[in-house]
């Protein structure tokens, strides 16, 4: 059973997520509009936003620790946020300054901070199989450490989700799926790319357990993730964990959405899991004003986060020669000048 | 674990090895010598790998550091990617390059970018091995090298060893990298029962360790009157062109041996004392080795530069029947009809 101080935890990274994605909406369009160019305003780039997925991210987050790696996709923001990467250093990389986690090189489909082990990858489904790496080296150093790759539903078809939860099951290895369902593969509704009706059930061709959690709920997912971490960290394997979010904003900013019934992102928006989570700290006798306080604090965290990142220097353009590799060669190895 | 040298030659050694002998005997003792080291791949177990890459590893390692995986390459080589982001050295095997198709994002993706998009926050110290080359009449799916695809894409070193004792050195030079290395053997010259090698690749090798530092060619025959730089198997084609016109002509021939970085100087200075240049590339003719390295040249020493001719697959997939492939695939009789149209 969640305690309420773990629930008052989830709650400021969920609002935390929400207020940063809000604000960094707002930051993107500077200069976007009324006509909207990609290349104009301080954020460069594409923006994939996670309003309405905060829930997975925190209730699975909320079991690990900070030797734990975790592989988020294209839209990772409050995944980053819930595994604890620091706020500045990530704002920074998304506005491409020199102080980013990744020097400006990596932008916010890419994000790196080894001090908590997270990583991503902006193509769908390639995060699996460096998890299940993660997991492999946890396993072979007979450490306790467990790996999460995070995708989207619409990343399910892919080979690399496939072939990464049969290694993992072969392997008995300790990783766990975190396939967030926002019901929208950019325009394609589930049920024209996929007869499986849910993803959980797919983790029966690979003889694994498939929960799924078909409510936007931050305890049922931190339930259903204890069970799954701690299955993963006690040495009993991996498994899929099929998580109902809710898209709440575009694909990416920019979508203008015109294959979207228009009742839909309203639909979306009533599922929030944010209050859900406001009502059950209620009853566990967290009152409107220490909410009101956790929000407050969450608003303040990512206005710093952004001012702070608005004045970092932009990369010396010199720098776009440097970081191929690490062990770079010099001349007196041969290496090419 | 023994003294490392760096590239002592071959003075000392009291051995002669296959060139797969000598790699495994790398990878054996980086693996004694480092926990952290592990091999997986298909067939890599029992079978000691289809082109002996790892034979004879399970009789000294634990099936837990020599793997085989399903046949997943996607899965497996990027496991090899978060495995080496967390700290370890995986070598992780595709058993024919033709193959990386499969798994090209993985190794374009996320291997060979993890590094840079991260600013170098995290390295990706691995090494991939992938058997390329034909002359056996495997046809266009198993037969390529697909070098300048590998050296094109950045963020990888590429190594091809073409001896058996720059096998060694290169390997033990590859899983110390703190980068990935894909190490391209030519199945032709791994000394295999069922393939025989042609003279050349078996060397001694020395017992003790050594590297042979990534981004250096080696002269394998020193001339002046014409410069043949070329990679694996046909360094010992080039090798036996050179001694057909000796007399005639004197053909330096320049083993690159490394890709990504390619050691440009030492192919400069050659040029610079022959003047004439003959790239010969196992790998198809355009957009490849063999135009990489004479643009290098003519970049920089293009008063030097007198003659060149290219040696390559004509840009067509490879065939299947054998006087097809020996058509497209180049033969001694090729490179000695380079050389001279270039004197």
């Amino acid at each position: 059973m969640v305690g309420v101080n773990k629930l008052r935890e989830m709650y400021e990274q969920m609002v935390t997520a929400r207020e940063y994605e809000q604000r960094l909406q707002e930051a993107y369009l500077e200069g976007k509009e009324p006509a909207f160019d990609i290349s104009a305003g301080p954020i460069p780039g594409e923006l994939h936003l996670a309003a309405g997925h905060e829930a997975s991210a925190a209730g699975v987050c909320a079991h690990l620790r900070v030797e734990d790696t975790v592989t988020a996709p294209h839209r990772p923001h409050h995944i980053a946020i819930a595994k604890g990467v620091d706020l500045d250093r990530m704002t920074a990389e998304i506005f491409g300054r020199e102080t980013g986690l990744c020097k400006g090189k990596g932008g916010h489909m890419h994000l790196f901070d080894p001090d908590v082990n997270f990583a991503c990858s902006g193509i769908i489904a390639q995060g699996c199989p460096p998890a299940v790496g993660a997991a492999m080296a946890a396993d072979k150093r007979n450490e306790d450490a467990v790996a999460v790759a995070f995708l989207g539903e619409g990343a399910v078809d892919q080979g690399a989700f496939l072939e990464s939860l049969n290694l993992a099951a072969v392997q008995n290895l300790p990783v766990v799926f975190v396939v967030e369902d926002n019901d929208w593969a950019i325009s394609m509704p589930q049920p024209r790319i996929t007869d499986v009706k849910t993803t959980a059930q797919r983790a029966d061709g690979f003889d694994m357990p498939g929960i799924r959690v078909d409510h936007d709920d931050a305890i049922a997912v931190y339930e259903a993730a204890g069970d799954a971490i701690g299955r993963a960290r006690d040495g009993n394997g991996p498994t899929l964990l099929d998580v109902q979010v809710h898209r709440r904003m575009g694909h990416f900013m920019g979508d203008p959405q015109t294959y979207r019934p228009e009742d839909d992102q309203e639909r979306a928006k009533r599922h929030d899991s944010i209050e859900r989570l406001a009502e059950d700290l209620r009853e566990h006798g967290v009152d409107d004003d220490e909410l009101a306080e956790i929000r407050d604090r969450a608003e303040q965290h990512v206005a710093d986060a952004i001012e702070w990142a608005r004045e970092q220097p932009e990369p010396d353009p010199e720098a776009a020669h440097e970081d191929v590799f690490v062990d770079e060669p010099t001349a007196a190895s041969g290496g090419d000048d | 674990m023994a003294k490392t040298e760096s590239d002592p030659g071959t003075a000392g050694a009291d051995r002669e090895l296959t060139m797969s002998r000598a790699m495994v005997d790398a990878i054996a003792s980086e693996m004694h010598a480092d926990e952290e080291v592990f091999y997986m791949g298909e067939d890599v177990q029992d079978y000691g790998g289809i082109f002996d890459s790892t034979q004879g590893l399970l009789e000294e390692f634990d099936r837990d550091r020599v793997m085989d995986v399903p046949i997943s390459e996607t899965a497996y080589v990027g496991a090899a990617v978060g495995a080496a982001q967390a700290g370890m050295r995986p070598i992780a095997e595709i058993m024919f390059t033709d193959f990386v198709g499969v798994c090209l994002d993985q190794v374009y993706n996320q291997m060979a970018k993890n590094t840079y998009m991260s600013g170098s926050a995290v390295n990706v110290p691995m090494v991939l091995t992938t058997a390329v080359g034909g002359t056996y009449n495997d046809a266009a799916q198993h037969s390529q090298t697909l070098y300048g695809l590998f050296a094109h894409l950045p963020g990888m070193k590429v190594v091809v060893p073409s001896t058996a004792y720059d096998a060694k050195g290169l390997m033990h030079a590859a899983v110390r990298d703190d980068d990935p290395v894909v190490y391209m053997f030519h199945k032709r010259l791994m000394g295999i029962g069922w393939m025989p090698a042609p003279e050349g690749p078996k060397t001694p090798v020395p017992e003790d360790d050594y590297t042979i530092p990534i981004g250096e060619a080696d002269v394998k025959r020193e001339g002046s009157d014409v410069t043949v730089v070329t990679l694996g198997l046909h360094v010992h084609r080039a090798l036996e062109a050179a001694d057909e016109l000796s007399g005639d002509v004197d053909v330096e021939v320049v083993d690159l041996q490394s890709l990504v970085p390619m050691d440009t100087q030492t192919v400069v200075e050659s040029v610079e004392k022959t003047g004439r240049l003959v790239v010969v590339d196992e790998d198809y003719q355009s957009y490849g080795v063999t135009g990489e390295v004479t643009a290098r040249v003519a970049e920089r020493t293009p008063d030097a530069l007198e003659a060149v001719e290219r040696v390559a697959v004509p840009d067509v997939p490879i065939p299947y029947s054998r006087p097809l492939e020996n058509e497209v695939n180049p033969q001694v009789g090729d490179v000695v009809e380079a050389v001279e149209s270039v004197t």
